[in-house]
């Protein structure tokens, strides 16, 4: 039936006449203004700067305007090492996006720790306490790793449904848009880790040695 | 640039200008040899002001402040003891432990703005790891040593006695760790295995 349909839209497109739905309209519009929140962490904000400006242009994908405040962004690019000590303003900030919110986890240390991993006080993955909709490797990742991670995020835009069981969290009633902020206790975090953060379906992309 | 005395001239030059201390050279055999002055806690303030106000060192500037965590160690020797045995008595080789205990070491690198000259390398240490770990502060004759004492009294635990604000500084209040420490454990929900679902 959809591809039926699909066909028609051509058959229609080739004869002068465009037709699209609701829910490709709308995609369609979120997708090309993705604010992200001004907001830097260590060296990788340095590329993620670099991104913006004339060279790699963000500006081209509707992401030119960097929002100083999380009420106005709809983005949140975690750039850099996330300290233990700064986690829970990351996940304040998180918390304090309106939705529909997405996270891109950018660089080794903001998806896992990096090369810091093994030290006291790095946080091991921001993903740990926000749901992050897309993770960049690298070291710094350089701007085109950011620019492919932009560009698959609003791959992922356009691909959400606003209806059925696969819509996504902010659509659906009773899920949380806002994640519990981490406490600083005597040894670490508490708690380490939100297991909740991921919808049951995505499944849990890490274990805890207990 | 002057240039600076040797290790033995300035534990003569200190030992004489501040009554009842004690220096100890603790050599370093390495091509640097950047030999370093062990000084005894109770004295140190006084050496610190004698090294600055000294004419012919100035001794202005503290750049750096670090921590040294030596842990207790066990050595084990062999050692002949006469013994009876059966009414007769016999040499009988034992093996006796002893225990090192550890300490905990504050270094500081001293430079002369004025001079041009330096380093010189103070040392002092604790007398252990766990319960005495006082040592007295030396930020009222360096301002600069005062956030470099911070960071050591934050992750080596080291107490900076006459320090005018001690608190931790890289990690929060309520922290009880020292993560600088050699017996540091981080908590165990820090290792992660990927990529395996629950």
């Amino acid at each position: 039936m959809a591809e039926d349909l699909k066909e028609l839209k051509i058959e229609l497109s080739k004869n002068g006449i465009f037709t699209t739905t609701l829910e490709e309209l709308y995609n369609w519009g979120r997708k090309n203004s993705v604010w992200p929140l001004t907001f830097g962490l260590a060296c990788c904000a340095i590329e993620m700067i670099a991104t913006t400006m004339a060279r790699y242009d963000l500006a081209r994908f509707g992401a030119e305007v960097f929002r100083p405040s999380p009420r106005q962004a709809d983005l949140i690019i975690v750039s850099g090492t996330v300290t233990k000590k700064m986690a829970p303003q990351v996940v304040r900030l998180y918390n304090q996006m309106p939705e529909p919110k997405y996270v891109i986890a950018m660089g080794a240390c903001a998806i896992s720790g990096g090369p810091f991993r093994d030290g006291y006080n790095v946080l091991k993955g921001i993903d740990r306490y926000i749901p992050v909709d897309v993770h960049i490797p690298g070291c710094p990742p350089r701007p085109e790793a950011l620019i492919h991670a932009f560009m698959t995020l609003q791959q992922k835009i356009e691909a959400q449904s606003l209806s059925g069981a696969s819509r996504p969290r902010h659509l659906r009633a009773g899920l949380p848009s806002e994640f519990p902020v981490p406490a600083f206790g005597e040894h670490g975090l508490e708690p380490a880790q939100n297991t909740e953060v991921f919808l049951a379906e995505q499944g849990n992309p890490l274990k805890v040695i207990q | 640039m002057t240039a600076l005395p040797t290790p033995e001239e300035l534990k003569a030059l200190i030992e004489a200008g501040v009554p009842g201390s004690r220096v100890t050279i603790v050599p370093n055999g390495s091509p640097s040899a950047q030999h370093s002055l062990l000084l005894d806690p109770a004295h140190a303030q006084a050496a610190a002001y004698f090294l600055r106000g000294h004419a012919d060192l100035r001794l202005d500037y503290c750049s750096l402040v670090t921590g040294v965590d030596w842990p207790d160690t066990a050595t084990t020797e062999k050692i002949k003891v006469k013994k009876l045995v059966d009414g007769v008595e016999q040499e009988v080789e034992e093996t006796r432990k002893t225990q090192v205990p550890g300490y905990l070491e504050a270094v500081y690198h001293l430079f002369s703005m004025e001079k041009k000259h330096g380093p010189v390398i103070l040392r002092l240490r604790t007398a252990n790891r766990t319960g005495d770990t006082h040592l007295p502060s030396l930020t009222p004759v360096w301002r600069s040593a005062e956030f470099q004492e911070r960071e050591a009294f934050d992750l080596y635990g080291i107490v900076f006695d006459g320090h005018p604000d001690l608190r931790r500084i890289l990690m929060w209040e309520g922290f009880v760790d020292y993560p600088m420490r050699k017996d540091y454990v981080p908590p165990a929900d820090d290792i992660l295995v990927t990529g395996v679902n629950p």
